[in-house]
């Protein structure tokens, strides 16, 4: 038995594809050239800076004048100062304190409000509004709220017969940290629960009916449903949460601006302070490239701890 | 196990009442389903069993303790979802162990325990994976485990068969039957599939609208339908219904639209000229010489059944038969419903007028 087929005269030679015409289709190479503009633009805007960022940490330029490269010698400085160390304290202090309470009240926030309630849309639109207004806003409304003179909280507890005399919020080293540790909760807030809230959603109800007939209590639903439910996105939030805070500024800036003596300064506002008004940019780079190895940590504790569980991994997702 | 009464129960959303006052006696092992069409109030029903849905009036008894007002978990009652809610973040023995680890039993008794389900189930060598690898009848069968686990006094059954493609259901469905005559477990089961009611139940019961229609075993509901609804319900193909009038003249009669006449086997006294419905199912039909003409629509052959639909008295009636005859579309055929086997209903109530 033979198969023949007959070779039609006319038909062309066939050619190889050219490399180039080889790259023009390939799937991976097209798929090269999607990527091209997006890469571009996060090496222009965020690799970049941050290569130079740590480049000038090595280094000695003032304004006006750039350096040369000069070792460690930024970092061996930084290392016996003490107003780096008590910022690099300040800013674990206020990042672990308010981090902590923002998922507590955001994650309580984000069950009530996922409970049946009386205007529930317009609850949830009002726990929005501390995201919504300007940072620079609020740090300046909470400010006036803190105003050794004029405070309005030290005013009502005065009518109220508690105290006497005004508090000093931001004046007294303590009084200060939690002051701002408070505001940046007051910030921080809606960004957790409106996201829990959200993830809790994603929950089916049938989940916690099946649970309540199994026997469960209130308690160990959330403990037992809702939690290990929540945690991939909790590891995001959270994630997310400690870096915003970590690497906080304006809010500081504006109420503190550090001090006093320095009690409030954050990593972020003492490399500002450092670099731009004092001067001093290897310094100040030195300081924001410090504050990487933390950042980094936090990242890995949630990706590796927290982020993918083996049941979330599976064939289909029907 | 436990007989259960439902006892003049009543659910009402707000103002909008949907359950209006439900009666349903079951006895101790017995496999009763619930079947409506949707919005019926069957899976309310079963909910306010469940104690997932409080109860606006009346009483469901399990044993005999009132359960109206106890929390679903001290019902005893165990429920399968028809979206399984199995825990996605725990294996298929942790699902199946969750209620008793509540409980806090001993870990050998809830060990023992699911491995006696996963065998009955055929899920042993499944028990450590997650849902997410699961295939649908399997999920559907660890949803099945969870509730055998518990050994409780009620199944509770919500649509578990509709997720699943067909050829799976059926195997399911005898699955669920055998397991019922292996545990001998009250079972309430709700569904909106007929077949299934039919298939299964040892006890059906026809919800409308928030009522009852009728309550028995599955052939007796074929074979002596309460009312047109449990009528055009229950039986695939449906129930060929003819509108008319009772003659009786000497021999009763039924009078169809275009002069078509079918013999009665009796009429009851008095009901001469009474408008009535004319029921016949697809199969009580023969063919005949002295039967009513008929002309071929379409002719649907399945194998083990020849089903023909065709005009009569204008009105389209389907019939099926179990030989294979060779009919045309545009033949003219003689029709002859059994009149021992017909139903004759009242036009406006619609309720069964022979018996």
């Amino acid at each position: 038995m033979a198969i023949a087929f007959e070779q039609a005269g006319t038909k062309r030679v066939m050619r190889d594809a050219t490399a180039w015409e080889r790259l023009k289709t390939n799937r991976e190479w097209l798929s090269l050239w999607f990527m091209l503009p997006a890469a571009a633009f996060l090496i222009l805007f965020l690799a970049y800076p941050l290569g130079l960022g740590i480049w000038l940490s090595f280094t000695d330029p003032r304004i006006g004048r750039s350096g040369v490269f000069i070792g460690l010698e930024n970092y061996e400085w930084l290392w016996g100062d003490a107003t780096f160390r008590l910022a690099v304290f300040n800013t674990v202090l206020y990042t672990a304190v308010a981090s902590v309470i923002k998922f507590a009240v955001g994650l309580y926030l984000a069950l009530l409000l996922n409970e049946k309630l009386p205007f529930k849309a317009i609850l949830r639109a009002l726990v929005l509004v501390p995201f919504i207004v300007p940072t620079v806003l609020s740090a300046i409304a909470f400010w006036w709220l803190f105003d050794p003179q004029f405070s309005i909280i030290s005013w009502s507890l005065k009518k109220m017969g508690l105290i006497t005399a005004n508090i000093d919020f931001l004046g007294d080293i303590w009084n200060a940290r939690w002051s701002v540790i408070f505001a940046n909760i007051w910030r921080g807030v809606p960004f957790v629960a409106i996201t829990l809230l959200a993830g809790l959603q994603t929950v089916s109800p049938s989940l916690y009916e099946a649970a309540t007939i199994d026997g469960a209590t209130p308690w160990q639903r959330f403990r037992f449903i809702t939690y290990p439910l929540l945690t991939p996105i909790i590891a995001v939030v959270m994630t997310f949460s400690v870096l915003f805070t970590f690497t906080d500024f304006q809010l500081i800036w504006v109420m503190t601006r550090g001090g006093p003596v320095n009690a409030t300064h954050l990593m972020a506002t003492l490399s500002y302070q450092r670099a731009i008004l004092g001067g001093q940019l290897g310094e100040g780079a030195a300081i924001s490239t410090a504050m990487i190895p933390f950042l980094l940590a936090a990242i890995l504790v949630s990706w590796f701890g927290l982020q993918r569980r083996k049941w979330q991994q599976g064939e289909s997702n029907d | 196990m436990a007989s259960d009464a439902i006892r003049d129960v009543q659910k009402a959303f707000g103002a909008t009442s949907v359950i209006h006052g439900v009666d349903i006696s079951i006895r101790d092992g017995e496999f009763v389903v619930l079947v409506g069409p949707s919005g019926c109030g069957k899976s309310t029903l079963l909910r306010m069993i469940a104690g997932l849905e409080n109860i606006t009036a009346g009483e469901i008894r399990i044993g005999d303790r009132v359960v109206n007002n106890l929390p679903p978990k001290e019902r005893d009652v165990a429920m399968v979802f028809q979206n399984y809610a199995l825990y996605p973040h725990m294996t298929v023995a942790a699902n199946m162990a969750f209620s008793m680890k509540l409980r806090g039993a001993p870990q050998s008794e809830i060990d023992e325990r699911v491995n006696r389900a996963a065998a009955i189930l055929g899920l042993s060598q499944l028990l450590g994976r997650f849902p997410r690898q699961l295939s649908g009848g399997q999920r559907q069968r660890v949803a099945m485990g969870r509730a055998i686990v518990r050994d409780p006094r009620v199944f509770l059954f919500d649509e578990p068969l509709s997720n699943l493609d067909a050829k799976l259901r059926v195997q399911m469905r005898t699955e669920i039957k055998e397991l019922h005559q292996r545990l001998k477990t009250t079972t309430i089961y709700v569904t909106h599939d007929q077949i299934e009611a039919m298939t299964m139940a040892d006890k059906i019961v026809v919800m409308h609208d928030g009522r009852v229609e009728q309550i028995g075993a599955p052939l007796e509901l074929y074979d002596r339908p309460d009312n047109l609804f449990v009528a055009g319900f229950i039986g695939s193909p449906a129930m060929n219904m003819i509108k008319g009038h009772i003659r009786i003249n000497g021999t009763a009669n039924f009078e169809g639209p275009a002069g078509v006449t079918f013999s009665l086997a009796s009429a009851g006294s008095g009901n001469d000229g009474r408008p009535a419905v004319y029921g016949v199912r697809p199969e009580h039909f023969s063919l005949a010489d002295d039967g009513a003409e008929a002309e071929v629509q379409v002719i649907e052959p399945t194998g083990s059944e020849l089903q023909v639909v065709a005009k009569l008295g204008g009105e389209e009636i389907i019939a099926v038969f179990r030989e294979r005859h060779q009919f045309k579309p545009g033949e003219r055929i003689r029709l002859k419903p059994d009149p021992r086997l017909v139903h004759l209903f009242d036009e406006t109530t619609g309720k069964r007028l022979t018996n």
